[in-house]
């Protein structure tokens, strides 16, 4: 089955008609994704590339299209708005790519849609890519990914691609990669992700990846130690960065000693997860618990 | 976006927290005429973006309006190093002179963004003047939270919460519980990241006033916050930073010698990992982002080489959005700018292009170690530190 995307994703893109929007929506049909349509306020009546209707909401675009999955390139001032036009339009899966939303933003979006059947994915994230059902819904080069039954779940874009192209380079394929974001609030966390991968019978392992920052991994491990019965490589990365600076991401900044690297790496270990030894050791790590 | 403490106050002082008599000065004649208002004893308080200040000699108690002066002279127009900054540490341009306060108690006041919670935690404890990271780590059960929800806002009841379990004495928990529902709507309409009163106050005779203050504000919400972004002050950041922002490069300036470039940050946390596992120590954390052209490329490239710590750079690519080809192209473009600057590079590109920027800077005739993986960057950085 895979999880969040698959054969039955009929992709939407908001802001498709933008520089970022148009290449990526472009790509995500290039590697199969099932592209019904985009929407740009002002555009509706357009098409992309001749054949994907552009609409001016999101709204017309689910009831014309039967559109049921969501991705976001909408400018950051804008995007919290675009978030909730697709959830209100009674899209059940969005992935917001857009980097730099105000965090009280976020957190007004993620608490309106707490009680909601939607899954938000970021926002500044990647994305969600299914090899096996080629449906990407995100920014990933889709060539480096390859079928197969181990999920991947990060909070980093470049480093989930430098994951995959290690399992890959070893033969071993992927049945769902997500980014879940950088940003300190976000939709989904990495315990929502470990439950859709426990219930998913196509996933047989998960590659977690999680960084300095915030007690994300801390609830992962927690829930890894009790719930979740499928084996877990993990890898933190962050070890280097010194306390009080802020890594690029705006999570990624170590304030009190759960966010340390070490505090991260003993509370997965402790859940009987297999910590990678070095960010160049996630696929060799990977074939020696799951090989 | 960090502001100074004078700063903070004022924009406190506007949603009605109460904070000490005083002024900013950025001369010594200023500082005496302030203190000579306050009657001659007075605290002088180097403005800086730094913590740790009292400890580096930041902050003078004086007794007479002719101390301030002398105590301003001192510091005005020097640098001052605290645990928080660099070695070289952050200059004085203006100090805060204020009147001194008799302390009965000392307490601890937090608004920040909690992950785990979803939304904004108000952090207050009895244990003020002190590291809070500390108190939480070693007595938790001192910390009080409560975690506000964005559609209600901050409720009466959780401010009073607060101010009962701080153990007010009666006629400070209503002007408490205030001072809290004030401070999550600065928190609110500005965009905050961080709102920090520590120590928040209560004088001997039974008033509450915010001592000292810290201001942290959302970068990606200052577009909405001109007289926000008007208050930065870059003569507090590392220049090179400065400089990167202008760029719309992620640069973080730390101690070691290898430079690296990096796109995405997860990915250059990693780098910076794998140049630590190999027995170095990065220069910098530096994410080029994910739509970067060949110009951006050159200055994030020629921003690294600005660093004299620098011996060496490992470029860590991930070709996606970016191309490893445009990746190389700029590279080569700041090793023309600035020739003499350039070090001996390791490069690993991998993803879309990268056959084309790897020919690109074999041929380029610069000192360019090429590695196929991160096990093979580890390798050629600890063959050059040997």
């Amino acid at each position: 089955m895979s999880i969040l995307v698959d054969e039955k994703t009929r992709l939407l893109v908001q802001g498709i008609t933008g520089r970022e929007g148009s290449f990526h929506a472009a790509r995500c049909a290039e590697y199969g994704a099932n592209l019904v349509a985009g929407v740009t306020p002002g555009r509706g009546g357009q098409s992309f590339q001749d054949s994907v209707p552009v609409f001016n909401t999101v709204d017309q675009a689910v009831r014309e299209t039967g559109a049921n999955t969501s991705l976001i390139f909408v400018p950051p001032p804008f995007a919290a708005d675009a978030i909730v036009e697709a959830a209100d339009a009674g899209i059940p899966t969005i992935a917001c790519i857009t980097e730099g939303i105000p965090v009280m933003d976020t957190v007004r979006v993620v608490r309106y849609l707490r009680d909601k059947p939607v899954t938000l994915i970021g926002p500044n994230c990647p994305g969600m890519i299914s090899p096996g059902a080629r449906c990407k819904a995100g920014i990933m080069p889709g060539a480096i990914h390859m079928e197969g039954r181990i999920g991947v779940v990060s909070r980093s874009g470049t480093l989930t691609y430098e994951a995959v192209g290690q399992l890959t380079g070893l033969g071993i394929g992927q049945s769902t990669c997500v980014g879940i974001g950088g940003d300190p609030v976000s939709g989904t966390s990495f315990v929502n992700i470990l439950q859709m991968f426990e219930e998913d019978d196509e996933t047989d392992g998960v590659v977690l990846i999680g960084e300095i920052g915030g007690t994300k991994e801390q609830e992962a491990a927690e829930f890894i130690g009790s719930d979740f019965t499928k084996p877990v490589v993990g890898l933190i990365v962050g070890q280097s960065a010194p306390p009080g600076k802020r890594m690029g991401h705006a999570g990624a900044i170590i304030t009190g000693s759960a966010g340390r690297a070490s505090e991260k790496v003993k509370a997965l270990s402790a859940a009987g997860v297999a910590v990678a030894p070095s960010p160049g050791a996630i696929g060799s790590t990977v074939r020696d618990v799951m090989g | 976006m960090n502001v100074h403490e004078y700063q903070a106050k004022r924009i406190l002082a506007e949603y009605g927290v109460p904070v000490p008599r005083g002024g900013k000065a950025t001369s010594p004649a200023e500082v005496e005429e302030i203190a000579r208002g306050l009657g001659g004893r007075a605290v002088v308080k180097a403005q800086v973006h730094a913590g740790g200040r009292g400890k580096a000699g930041g902050i003078r108690l004086v007794s007479s309006a002719r101390e301030a002066g002398e105590a301003a002279a001192a510091l005005l127009g020097t640098r001052l190093v605290t645990f928080q900054t660099g070695p070289d540490g952050v200059p004085i341009h203006s100090v805060l002179v204020e009147e001194t306060i008799d302390v009965a108690r000392e307490l601890y006041l937090g608004l920040l963004i909690d992950g785990a919670a979803g939304g904004v935690t108000v952090i207050a404890s009895e244990a003020g003047g002190m590291d809070i990271e500390e108190v939480a780590e070693t007595t938790p059960e001192r910390i009080l939270r409560v975690v506000v929800d964005p559609v209600l806002g901050l409720q009466p009841y959780q401010g009073r919460r607060i101010a009962y379990g701080l153990n007010l004495p009666a006629e400070l928990i209503r002007p408490v519980a205030g001072l809290i529902g004030n401070l999550y709507r600065l928190f609110e309409q500005r965009d905050c990241a961080l709102v920090e009163i520590n120590p928040l106050v209560v004088t001997s005779d039974g008033r509450v006033l915010a001592v000292d203050a810290k201001l942290n504000f959302d970068d990606d919400a200052l577009f909405r916050h001109r007289e926000v972004a008007d208050l930065r002050d870059t003569e507090q950041e590392d220049p090179l930073e400065v400089e990167a922002h202008g760029a719309d490069v992620s640069y973080v300036k730390l101690d070691g010698d290898v430079g690296c470039m990096v796109n995405g940050a997860g990915l250059a946390m990693a780098t910076m990992d794998v140049i630590q596992g190999a027995g170095a120590s990065p220069a910098n954390f530096l994410d080029v982002g994910g739509g970067a052209d060949e110009e951006k490329v050159a200055r994030a490239m020629e921003i690294i080489l600005t660093d004299p710590s620098v011996s060496r750079v490992l470029v860590n690519l991930f070709g996606g959005i970016l191309r490893c080809d445009v990746a190389a192209r700029g590279i080569v473009m700041a090793a023309e700018r600035m020739p003499e600057a350039m070090r001996p590079m390791v490069v690993r590109m991998l993803g879309t292009n990268a056959e084309e920027g790897r020919t690109i800077l074999a041929e380029s005739g610069l000192d360019v170690t090429l590695v196929d993986d991160l096990g093979g960057a580890a390798e050629a950085i600890k063959a050059a530190s040997q």
